[in-house]
């Protein structure tokens, strides 16, 4: 059935996000609290972080255009996405997050801007 | 005398991200426990009826007025009012700081953790709050509904007259005692022959 080569392809996928360090244990466990009763549960919460994180992105985005770098702000929403990116298992983009934090304490823009990429 | 004691324990969860607060809910009701989840600390406030004017006017959130919140459990950083602000604020008001209230954080500062558990905070979680957590919470709600049991027992050894909530379910003996009994009871419990 064509549903299980997908189902199949999601948990080829999900392992190599593992292997990748995309992804980390706490996925895992947003995966033991979906059920019978809550069925989407993991699929809303991605849907959500992804919402905010497109969010935070564009903050993001506006504040580096600014001459006059608010590295305060920046650093705001950076701790959001840290945040989150944790709470979601998303490993890769956390562990972005702490560096570009590291960037914005040392006000440095340059290390910054080459990091977005990653994140 | 055997009443229901199937009641979930409710708790009030406090976190400005969505995201933690979908999750703290759903781990909060796979333990099996009621859930509030609210935005902010002043919401907070606002649904345990501790507001500037003292009125208990309803809230848009409920319409009941006595919603009894067995636990808070709230994020540290949040915008205008921290977590720790809101520890602080519980446990100034007479009415409300028998509530166990633990903080969660993302970051793990020694100095923080310790501000807040000399402050009354029952616990300090790292986040991101596990399953496992959740454990931790019974022991805290059972003592705050002692003290809460406790305190009401008291009041109503000192008072003359018969209100109508009797909040201590259990049936008391009346036809043997007097009203104007002052002395303390310290069991409830009368065996009347």
């Amino acid at each position: 059935m064509a549903s299980l080569g997908l189902e199949k392809q999601l948990h080829y996928l999900i392992e190599s996000m593992y292997e990748e360090g995309l992804l980390d244990v706490q996925f895992q466990h947003l995966q033991i609290l979906q059920n019978e009763e809550n069925p989407n549960f993991v699929a809303e919460v991605i849907t959500t972080f992804f919402a905010n994180t497109e969010k935070v992105f564009k903050e993001l985005e506006k504040l580096m255009k600014e001459i006059e770098v608010d590295y305060k702000k920046m650093d705001c929403y950076i701790h959001q996405l840290k945040g989150s990116s944790a709470s979601v298992g998303a490993h890769g983009v956390e562990k972005a997050s702490i560096d570009m934090r590291d960037f914005c304490d040392q006000n440095d823009i340059e290390g910054y801007e080459k990091n977005i990429p990653i994140l | 005398m055997a009443f229901a004691t199937e009641t979930q324990f409710h708790v009030l969860a406090v976190d400005d991200s969505l995201l933690d607060r979908m999750l703290i809910e759903r781990l909060l009701k796979t333990s099996s426990y009621q859930v509030t989840t609210v935005d902010s600390g002043s919401k907070a406030l606002q649904i345990l009826g501790l507001q500037d004017d003292q009125t208990n006017s309803p809230s848009v959130y409920s319409d009941q007025h006595d919603m009894e919140v067995n636990l808070i459990i709230t994020d540290y950083c949040m915008p205008e009012m921290t977590g720790y602000d809101l520890l602080k604020k519980i446990k100034e008001s007479s009415s409300l700081k028998d509530i166990p209230v633990v903080i969660m954080s993302s970051e793990n500062v020694p100095s923080r953790i310790n501000r807040c558990l000399e402050e009354g905070a029952e616990e300090f979680f790292l986040k991101p709050v596990q399953l496992s957590d959740m454990n931790r919470l019974k022991p805290h709600i059972l003592k705050g509904k002692y003290k809460e049991q406790h305190q009401q027992e008291v009041l109503q050894d000192n008072s003359t007259t018969s209100s109508n909530n009797n909040s201590n379910k259990r049936k008391a003996m009346d036809d043997e005692i007097s009203p104007e009994m002052t002395r303390p009871r310290l069991t409830s419990s009368v065996t009347v022959l």
